[in-house]
């Protein structure tokens, strides 16, 4: 049972770091692909106003705004394939808003990073006063929320991204706009100096070939008042520390493997004491040294087996139902890898539990069978 | 069917006065043959144990060889050499002989299971029952005395027939009722079924037994002496 135990405990830190490990690959990638963007435009002041890279990551709510000539000028920029324009709008923990989350406006014709997302859970586009909510939101398709004392009627519930967007509600220009006035009327103010029609960013899509330093330069160079941001510069960051993770999470793995297997050596070499007279009578009885170094292995795999499938599930119970205790705890975008991958994880930890357990045992196991049954039954006696 | 030991020998790698292996058994010859008790007396340490031993395919001479039959046991590989065993030749060893986790019975029928045998149901209740331990089939070996554990022992061996048959001081734990019993078996085993026993003892109640007699003394066979059968 020890023995057992030992090897859950490998079971639990291979497979439930494996599964972290995957889980923040999972969520970088996912937030790669929501970006979509080669540039982001943002008001000058928005580094400053709140946390570009927590919106994302971590769905803080806030918001920014500039003129939207931003978008036409942006356009004007060589080496610009693509700009879209998005508005950002947190709403109030207040009577008058139904959940406190960030509401993001798109323009569905110029839009090709949340758009293709929200295509693939509502099959037309978003009408007027409709809103599409990501998986984090407490709101099922067809009910009613109130933001600002504006109802929406949600439409569509968008596939878990693991990163900050899951928390936001999303929605269309006309729709946004609608939604800044009756935010302007209970006192949130998105007024800016010029210009009364405002967007709080531009996600800019670099033609093929250009480089995108030099687009993201003229950028900064051409529009005043904002600022152009790589998005690579924001994903290294949380690369970065994902690298980091993943170190730490592999050398604790490899810290809990060596461990383990010293731990089981031991283990088996001290059943060597303990079962020699059992060995002894075996091999009086008949038994030849390969039966008895495969009785001593097929136990060992047993109970690599047994404490490969506890440790996995053990690991289960504590990744799977606080999985957004963990996201939130590592500060990063955090996604489930599919059940397929866990399944082919789970049984490779087992597989390795076997391997480790039978490993451990070979050195009892070819000293168990080299017994002397005489001189083992009597110092058993 | 002859069991022979031919110059055999056994030395071990120990600092005894100036040298630096100890001989335990020196050259020597000696034959067991089907229907005959042959019973080796000596003091400890005479390397009684140790014949016993090399004779049974336990443990590897240092020098000649134990043939049965035409058959040099320690010329076949371990695998071979297991099944002869587990198949031709039973070994009651000294002391407790029991794997605690099975039962009495289960204890009994091991041999022949590690190799997929079954012993007539008979053959087994009949030996349990001359030897005084039928009631013990379903105790685990915790249960059992000293006395009834040899007792269980010498039944297991008994019971798969074996052409050969080695006692390692079998009666030593045993009472005089019970040591009366245990050698009646064992010569009924030998003579009715034709069948060698080689008991290893200093205990002189197995003199009147035994058809051959040896006196082992420093490694060596001092003395053989027949007795009328």
């Amino acid at each position: 049972m020890v023995l057992a135990m030992l090897t859950a405990f490998l079971a639990l830190a291979v497979f439930g770091g494996s599964v972290v490990v995957l889980s923040l690959r999972s969520g970088l990638n996912s937030l790669e692909a929501r970006l979509g963007a080669d540039i982001i435009l943002v008001p000058s002041q928005a580094q400053s106003k709140v946390s570009f890279q927590n919106m994302f990551l971590q769905g803080t709510t806030g918001a920014f705004y500039m003129d939207s000539s931003a978008l036409d000028k942006a356009l004007e920029v060589s080496g610009v394939e693509k700009a879209a324009p998005q508005t950002f709008l947190a709403s109030l923990k207040a009577d008058c808003c139904s959940i406190k989350i960030q509401v993001i406006g798109i323009d569905p014709e110029r839009d090709f990073t949340v758009q293709p997302w929200i295509a693939r859970s509502l099959s037309r586009g978003l009408n007027d006063m409709e809103v599409a909510v990501g998986c984090k939101v407490e709101a099922d398709v067809g009910e009613i929320i109130r933001i600002y004392d504006q109802r929406c009627k949600v439409v569509a519930r968008l596939e878990s991204t693991g990163t900050g967007l899951d928390t936001a509600v999303y929605c269309d220009m006309d729709t946004m706009n609608k939604l800044l006035a009756a935010a302007e009327e209970k006192g949130v103010s998105h007024k800016i100096e010029s210009g009364d029609q405002v967007i709080s960013a531009v996600y800019i899509k670099v033609k093929d070939g250009c480089s995108i330093d030099e687009v993201n330069s003229r950028l900064n160079g051409h529009i005043r008042k904002v600022t152009a941001v790589r998005t690579r510069s924001m994903i290294t960051g949380v690369s970065d520390s994902l690298a980091g993770v993943s170190r730490t999470v592999t050398a604790l793995i490899a810290a809990v493997w060596v461990l383990a297997f010293l731990v089981l050596l031991l283990a088996f070499m001290l059943i060597i004491r303990e079962r020699a007279r059992e060995f002894a009578v075996l091999r009086l009885a008949g038994a030849s040294r390969g039966m008895l170094s495969r009785l001593v292995l097929t136990e060992s795999s047993l109970c690599g087996l047994l404490g490969g499938l506890i440790g996995v599930e053990l690991a289960a119970l504590a990744l799977f139902p606080f999985a957004q205790l963990i996201e939130s705890a590592l500060n990063l975008p955090y996604l489930m890898p599919d059940p397929g991958k866990i399944l082919l994880l789970a049984g490779g930890t087992v597989l390795l539990s076997v391997l480790v357990a039978a490993l451990s045992s070979v050195i009892a196991a070819y000293r168990l069978s080299r017994i002397d049954p005489g001189t083992a039954l009597r110092e058993g006696n | 069917m002859i069991l022979k030991a031919e110059n055999s020998s056994k030395r071990y790698f120990r600092k005894t006065g100036g040298a630096n292996y100890f001989l335990a058994v020196k050259p020597l010859n000696l034959a067991l043959s089907g229907g005959e008790i042959a019973v080796l007396m000596g003091r400890s340490g005479s390397g009684k144990t140790t014949l016993l031993n090399m004779l049974s395919g336990l443990l590897l001479p240092t020098e000649g060889k134990v043939r049965l039959g035409e058959t040099d046991l320690y010329s076949l590989n371990d695998k071979d050499l297991s099944r002869l065993r587990s198949e031709r030749i039973g070994v009651v060893p000294q002391g407790r002989s029991a794997i605690d986790t099975l039962t009495v019975l289960e204890n009994i029928i091991l041999p022949a299971k590690l190799y997929g045998r079954t012993l007539p149901v008979e053959n087994v209740r009949q030996w349990m029952e001359q030897l005084g331990i039928a009631h013990l089939r379903d105790a685990r070996p915790a249960e059992l005395s000293g006395g009834e554990l040899r007792r269980m022992a010498i039944v297991r061996a008994l019971a798969q027939s074996p052409d050969f048959l080695f006692a390692d001081e079998p009666t030593g734990d045993l009472d005089d009722e019970n040591t009366h019993l245990v050698l009646s078996a064992f010569r009924e085993y030998a003579h009715a079924q034709k069948k060698a026993v080689f008991i290893v003892t200093h205990e002189n109640d197995a003199f009147d037994y035994a058809d051959v007699i040896y006196q082992m003394d420093a490694g060596k066979i001092v003395s053989t002496t027949s007795q009328a059968k």
